[in-house]
């Protein structure tokens, strides 16, 4: 559905895209997550035609995205990072600007947002700027589907949601991609890319890895534990003085320690702590998540520069 | 007993005929870090601008850092820190520009500010880049700053509200490690998030929905209450899963 091949994108002297190379499947639902400033919205707005690349080729439902906006605009729903709806317009009158500019109507595209816009139709002469966060996101994304895309492109879509309303709205994302809408999505929440048929980590404009979220928790390469003790903190700033440490986190309850493989035993760990006079330490090995995948791949390509 | 920083009695705002906060009793404890919590709507937001003394209550009896919400509130704006969930530096200010803007604001003296400053970005590790533009710089870099510039000035408390929305795995602990550094130091941390990993590493978390506080304890005790793995998991089971009221005319979040 989406092909994008030697993308390169430069903001003077900033490279946000350096040569990347990616495909996404018909009705897939695809993550990109990457810190700040990786590159994933820049790689959005090319798909979305809204920004040329510099060189390299992107293709849409097989429509050139530098050449056929017309086309790949008419095919996609977009979400921006910020809320982008006109905040003096209702609800309704939203809805059917979105429909209107797209040549249908809500009502003959209705089935479309049925599950979703029915939630919020209850305020629908409410103006959108007066909707609390959930369901300002919920009419976007009616909004985005109103012209009854194939491919959706959502660019942080739950940033600064409550978690309840985060699983309602990736409920949705289900449900739509069981319609066989494809789906590209982005999101700094880590439980939410576990939550994607296929991710791909970005960092600094590359590409490093494209997987399954279950495969590449299962390739994780080095030692985890996971360590409880009554306070966390004093914990962790000891574990930095573990020689071949790698890495120590926090990860709400427990601490996630990463020791290079097979260099570390459970009970050389706790001995060490032992020996610093913490008290009370359980330790275990534990699966990674893509959280801790995440973050290994950050330490490992670590940048100061800002 | 612990020394209360923060007392909140009977506190209600209202906006029109819509209820934001419903009668909210709490107190927060000196150098405890206080996670605040609740679905986007629940009035969060509209609780910390009347604790920070940027809006008045409707009615109920405050204190904060000793002073009265009423009357005082001045007193209370040069002892409270506050990062809003809007980024709260001046975009086209450079990162020093901004340290003395707010350190002018807060009467810091300028020996005293350079001394504070020089410690801060060294922490940072932003020293080489003092000169930049705070627009030039990455989400997760200004959010460490701006955390950093609403401590500049010492204060007993610090409002931060939703600090690490958006920002990688990475930084929000870098975040967090901030936090307990500023708790070391004497500050109470008033914190709200929408990570409920993070709500593990609070003290005590409140939760409100619908402008009430529905349960108010330490992370531990409520997973025994609710019979959780995790916070995460006590979250879902109190805040609604009903569609949320809109916010009334004229008021509410961004």
């Amino acid at each position: 559905m989406i092909k994008i091949e030697n993308l390169k994108k430069s903001y003077s002297t900033t490279v946000a895209l350096d040569d990347v190379s990616l495909e996404v499947k018909r009705g897939e639902l695809f993550g990109l997550i990457g810190p700040d400033g990786a590159g994933k919205s820049t790689l959005m707005r090319i798909l979305m035609s809204l920004l040329l690349p510099d060189s390299g080729t992107a293709t849409l439902n097989g429509f050139d995205v530098t050449k056929q906006h017309k086309e790949v605009r008419h095919v996609t729903g977009y979400m921006p990072g910020r809320f982008s709806l006109y905040p003096d317009l209702t609800v309704e009158e939203n809805m059917d600007f979105f429909a209107t500019v797209f040549g249908t109507t809500v009502k003959a595209n209705y089935d479309m947002v049925k599950d979703i816009y029915q939630q919020i139709e209850p305020f629908k002469t409410r103006c959108a700027g007066k909707l609390s966060g959930g369901m300002k996101q919920k009419l976007a994304l009616s909004c985005a589907l109103i012209h009854k895309p194939l491919v959706l492109i959502l660019d942080e879509p739950t940033t600064g949601v409550d978690a309840v309303s985060r699983k309602e709205f990736w409920e949705m994302l289900k449900n739509l991609k069981a319609q066989g809408i494809t789906i590209v999505v982005s999101t700094p929440y880590m439980d939410e890319a576990s939550l994607c048929d296929r991710i791909a980590l970005i960092q600094q404009g590359k590409i490093f890895s494209v997987d399954t979220p279950q495969q590449m928790a299962a390739d994780f390469a080095e030692d985890l534990w996971a360590i409880r003790s009554p306070k966390l903190y004093p914990t962790a700033q000891k574990l930095h003085d573990l020689p071949e440490m790698i890495s120590v986190n926090s990860f709400g309850q427990e601490l996630h320690l990463v020791t290079p493989k097979g260099v570390y035993s459970a009970k050389e760990i706790s001995d060490f702590l032992t020996d610093k006079s913490e008290t009370e330490i359980q330790i275990q090995p534990t699966e990674a998540t893509i959280e801790d995948v995440f973050m290994l791949f950050m330490t490992q390509h670590h940048t100061t520069q800002p | 007993m612990r020394e209360a920083v923060i007392t909140v009695k009977n506190m209600v705002k209202k906006f029109g005929d819509f209820m934001a906060n419903d009668n909210l009793n709490f107190e927060v404890y000196k150098g405890e870090i206080f996670g605040f919590l609740g679905a986007n709507g629940a009035g969060k937001t509209t609780a910390i601008r009347i604790l920070c003394g940027l809006s008045t209550p409707t009615s109920g009896e405050m204190k904060v850092a000793g002073f009265d919400i009423y009357r005082e509130t001045e007193k209370i704006k040069r002892n409270i820190g506050y990062m809003s969930q809007k980024f709260s530096l001046y975009e086209d200010l450079t990162i020093n520009e901004n340290i003395r803007f707010y350190g002018g604001i807060y009467g810091i003296k300028p020996e005293e500010r350079k001394r504070r400053s020089k410690l801060m970005l060294d922490r940072l590790e932003l020293t080489p880049y003092a000169d930049r533009k705070i627009g030039d710089l990455p989400l997760g870099w200004k959010q460490k700053l701006a955390f950093s510039i609403a401590i500049l000035h010492e204060p007993d408390i610090v409002f931060l509200d939703e600090p690490t929305g958006g920002v990688d795995p990475v930084t929000r602990r870098q975040f967090w490690n901030l936090i307990y550094e500023a708790v070391e130091r004497g500050i109470t941390v008033f914190v709200t998030t929408h990570y409920m990993d993070e709500a593990e590493y609070c003290d005590r978390v409140s939760i409100m929905d619908e402008g009430k506080i529905v349960v108010l304890d330490t992370p531990d005790a409520l997973k025994k209450q609710f019979n959780a793995a995790n916070m995460d998991e006590v979250f879902v089971k109190i805040a609604r899963t009903s569609p949320p009221t809109p916010l009334p005319n004229g008021e509410g979040r961004k």
